[in-house]
C-alpha cells in the first residue's frame, strides 16, 4: 500500500557557524503513520523540527507539506496550514487558565490568524470551550481547568500542551519528546492517548529518547547521527541495523 | 469565569454608572465636588481605560500616548474653530484623528517589543511635541497655544445663528458645556460609562483574551496560528481613539490647548495612574486617575501657612523643622509625594489600589478552602 507523502523535508542542510547541524537530509513521512525521528543527544533533531516549523531556515533545501513548499513561510501561516509543534520546554500561556489555555488554540483553527471580534462575549463561543473542554478531558486535566497554567507540575504542562495542539486537529503534529519529565504512569497514558488518533488523517512526527515509547508507537524510525540520517525505516529493521546499534542504542543500553 | 459572567458584569456596570453619576454627592464630603475636579477625574479615567486596554492586557508599554491626547484635543478645537461650537462634531473629529495618528505611530512602533518598543513610542510623543512648536506652528499656534477667536469662519453655526457679542461657548446642542458646569461634568461623565462599557466588552471578548495571551506567550500565539501584529495594532489604535477622546473632551470642557499637553511628562502621568489603580484591572485605572488628580489638586494647593495649622499643637522649638520638612512635600513639590506613594505601591502593593481592595475583602471574607491568592495583577480583571 502507498500512501501520499505529507512531508518531505527535501535535502535539508543547516549549519551553525562550522557546526553542521543537518547535512542532505532528505527524510518522506507518509500520511496517517506516526514517524519517530530518534538520535544521540546533538544529531540534529530539534533543529530538524525547528526548520519545519519555520523557526529556523535551511541554508540549502526545503520543506515541503502537502505539495507546497512551506521554508519561507511565517509561523503562523504554516500553523493555519495544519502543522503543529508541541515543544520540549512546556510552551503554554502562565497567566491564563487551563481551559483558556486550550481555547486559545481552538479560536486560531476556528477564526483564523486575526479576527476583531471584540464585541462578543467569549461565553457566547460554546463550540470553542466545548472543543477545549473534551481536549482537557482526554489528557486528564479538566477537573483544573480554572486554576492558572503557572501553577501546573512540569509533567502536567506537557500534557496541557498536548491538548493546545490536539484541538486544532492537525495534520502534522510534530512532538518534540512528549514524554520527557513525566511519570511512567502519564507516560504510558500519553502512548494511550496518541495511539487513540493514529491514522485519523492525523500524521505524527514525534522525537523521542525513550526508546519504550519509540517502539510502541512509531510505524516508521529515522536515525539521525551528527547531522545525517544513518537508518530510515520500519522498527524492526532499524532495531537490528549495526550502524544504528553502534551510533545509538549501543550506547545507550 | 463561567460562572454566570453576563450577570456580574451588569451588576458592576450598573454599580460603576450609579458611583460615577453620583459623584457630586459622594465626594462633598472630601471637598471634591465642584465639576471642574469631577470632570478631570472622567477625562483621566477615559484616558487611563484606554492606556490600559493596551498596557493591561497586551503588555506593551507606551510612553507616548500624551501625543494623541494633544491630537484629540487640536482637532477638537479646530472643529469649533471651523465648523461648529457643538461638542459631538468635535468629539468625533478628535477621536478619529487620534486614531489615524495611532495607526501611523502603532505601525512603526510595534515592528519592536518591550524596552525598545517604549523608547520608539516615547520618541514619537516627543517628536510630535516639537513639532507643534516649531514646524506646524500654523496649525498649532505654537507656545501662544491654539485658541477661538472672533474671527473663526464656524460655518455651520454661521449658517443658522447671528454671532452674538465676545466668543461663543462650547455647547451641546442648547447646553453649554464649557466654563465649569454641571453639565461638562455630566457630558464626561457618560462618555466615561460608555468608554467603561465598551473596555468590559472587550476584556470579556475572544480578542481580549487573545491580548492577554499574547502578553502571557507571545510567542507561542505565533506558532499557535495568529498573526500577532494586527491584533496589537488593533490594541494600540483602540487605545489611541481613548486618549483622543480623553483629549476632545478636555477641549470641549476648556477649548484651549497647548503643547504641554503633549510633553512626556503627560505621557508618563498615564502610566503612573495605571499602575497605581491596578494594571489590567477594569475599575483600576479610573481610581488611579482620580486618586492623582484628586491629590494633585489637594497637596498643590496646600501651603507653609496649611501647615503651620496642622501642626499648631506642636512646641515652636519642634514645629519649624516639621513644618519645613512636609513643606517639600505640598505645593508645587507635591510630585515627591506622588513619588513616594507611587513607590510604596509599586514595592508593597504591585497590583495596586484594587490588590489592596481585594487583599482587605479576602481579610474579611476568608473561609475554610478559600481558592488560594493568586497574583491578580496579571491573571484576572478585578470584578
Amino acid at each position: 500500500m502507498t500512501r501520499n507523502v505529507v512531508l518531505h523535508v527535501a535535502d535539508v542542510h543547516k549549519s551553525f557557524g562550522g557546526l553542521h547541524a543537518l547535512s542532505d537530509v532528505d527524510l518522506q513521512v507518509e500520511e496517517g503513520t506516526i514517524h519517530a525521528i530518534i538520535g544521540p543527544n546533538g544529531a540534529g533533531k530539534s533543529t530538524l523540527l525547528n526548520v519545519c516549523i519555520g523557526r529556523l531556515a535551511p541554508d540549502t533545501g526545503a520543506v515541503v507539506f502537502d505539495g507546497q513548499v512551506i521554508t519561507g513561510k511565517q509561523p503562523h501561516e504554516i500553523n493555519q496550514m495544519g502543522v503543529v509543534r508541541v515543544f520540549q520546554t512546556p510552551e503554554i500561556f502562565p497567566d491564563l487558565t487551563l481551559l483558556q489555555n486550550v481555547m486559545v488554540p481552538a479560536f486560531a483553527k476556528r477564526d483564523g490568524p486575526f479576527r476583531l471580534n471584540a464585541m462578543q462575549p467569549v461565553e457566547k463561543r460554546t463550540d470553542i470551550r466545548d472543543m477545549a473542554l473534551h481536549w482537557l478531558e482526554d489528557v486528564g486535566l479538566a477537573g483544573q481547568k480554572d486554576a492558572i497554567a503557572a501553577s501546573l507540575s512540569r509533567g502536567d504542562k506537557r500534557r496541557l500542551e498536548l491538548a493546545m495542539g490536539l484541538v486544532q486537529n492537525p495534520r502534522l503534529l510534530l512532538l518534540d519528546e512528549p514524554t520527557a519529565g513525566m511519570s511512567r504512569h502519564d507516560t504510558n497514558s500519553t502512548i494511550d492517548l496518541l495511539k487513540k488518533f493514529k491514522g485519523r488523517g492525523m500524521t505524527k512526527v514525534i522525537i523521542e529518547h525513550d526508546m519504550h515509547v519509540v517502539f510502541s508507537l512509531a510505524d516508521r524510525i529515522t536515525v539521525l547521527a551528527q547531522g545525517r540520517i544513518i537508518a530510515d525505516g520500519p522498527p524492526d529493521e532499524v532495531r537490528g541495523n549495526p550502524k544504528v546499534q553502534e551510533a545509538y542504542l549501543g550506547g545507550a543500553h | 469565569m463561567f460562572t454566570n459572567p453576563a450577570r456580574n458584569d451588569w451588576m458592576l456596570l450598573a454599580g460603576f454608572s450609579a458611583v460615577i453619576l453620583c459623584l457630586p454627592i459622594l465626594l462633598e464630603p472630601i471637598g471634591a465636588a465642584y465639576p471642574a475636579l469631577m470632570q478631570k477625574f472622567c477625562i483621566f479615567g477615559i484616558f487611563a481605560i484606554g492606556f490600559n486596554i493596551l498596557f493591561g492586557l497586551t503588555g506593551y508599554l507606551s510612553f507616548g500616548h500624551a501625543a494623541f491626547l494633544g491630537v484629540g484635543s487640536y482637532a477638537a478645537v479646530w472643529s469649533f474653530k471651523l465648523f461648529t461650537m457643538n461638542a459631538i462634531p468635535a468629539i468625533v473629529m478628535a477621536v478619529f484623528f487620534a486614531a489615524a495618528f495611532a495607526l501611523v505611530i502603532g505601525y512603526v512602533c510595534l515592528r519592536r517589543s518591550g524596552i525598545y518598543f517604549s523608547i520608539l513610542t516615547l520618541a514619537f510623543a516627543q517628536m510630535s511635541y516639537n513639532l507643534v512648536y516649531s514646524v506646524l506652528t500654523p496649525l498649532t499656534n505654537g507656545e501662544t497655544g491654539l485658541q477661538l477667536s472672533l474671527q473663526d469662519p464656524r460655518i455651520i453655526d454661521g449658517l443658522f445663528f447671528e454671532p452674538a457679542a465676545g466668543l461663543p461657548r462650547v455647547n451641546l446642542f442648547s447646553t453649554y458645556i464649557s466654563g465649569g458646569g454641571y453639565a461638562g461634568f455630566y457630558l464626561c461623565a457618560v462618555m466615561l460609562i460608555v468608554c467603561f462599557y465598551i473596555a468590559m466588552r472587550i476584556f470579556r471578548s475572544p480578542f481580549g483574551m487573545m491580548l492577554r495571551a499574547i502578553k502571557s506567550n507571545q510567542n507561542r500565539m505565533r506558532y499557535t496560528g495568529f498573526n500577532t501584529r494586527p491584533y496589537l495594532l488593533a490594541a494600540f489604535v483602540i487605545s489611541g481613539m481613548y486618549a483622543g477622546l480623553a483629549g476632545g473632551l478636555m477641549a470641549a470642557t476648556d477649548p484651549l490647548v497647548g503643547a504641554e499637553r503633549m510633553q512626556w511628562t503627560a505621557s508618563g502621568e498615564v502610566v503612573l495612574m495605571t499602575i497605581l489603580g491596578g494594571v489590567g484591572t477594569l475599575v483600576g485605572p479610573v481610581i488611579g486617575a482620580a486618586v492623582i488628580k484628586y491629590f494633585e489638586n489637594i497637596f498643590s494647593a496646600f501651603g507653609e501657612r496649611t501647615l503651620h495649622n496642622v501642626f499648631g499643637f506642636l512646641p515652636d522649638a519642634i514645629e519649624q523643622p516639621v513644618v519645613s520638612f512636609f513643606a517639600l512635600f505640598v505645593g508645587d513639590g507635591w510630585n515627591l509625594t506622588l513619588g513616594v506613594v507611587f513607590m510604596l505601591i509599586v514595592i508593597f502593593l504591585p497590583g495596586g489600589i484594587m490588590e489592596g481592595l481585594r487583599r482587605i475583602w479576602n481579610l474579611f471574607n476568608r473561609r475554610p478552602g478559600d481558592r488560594e491568592t493568586m497574583p491578580a495583577a496579571q491573571t484576572q480583571p478585578a470584578e
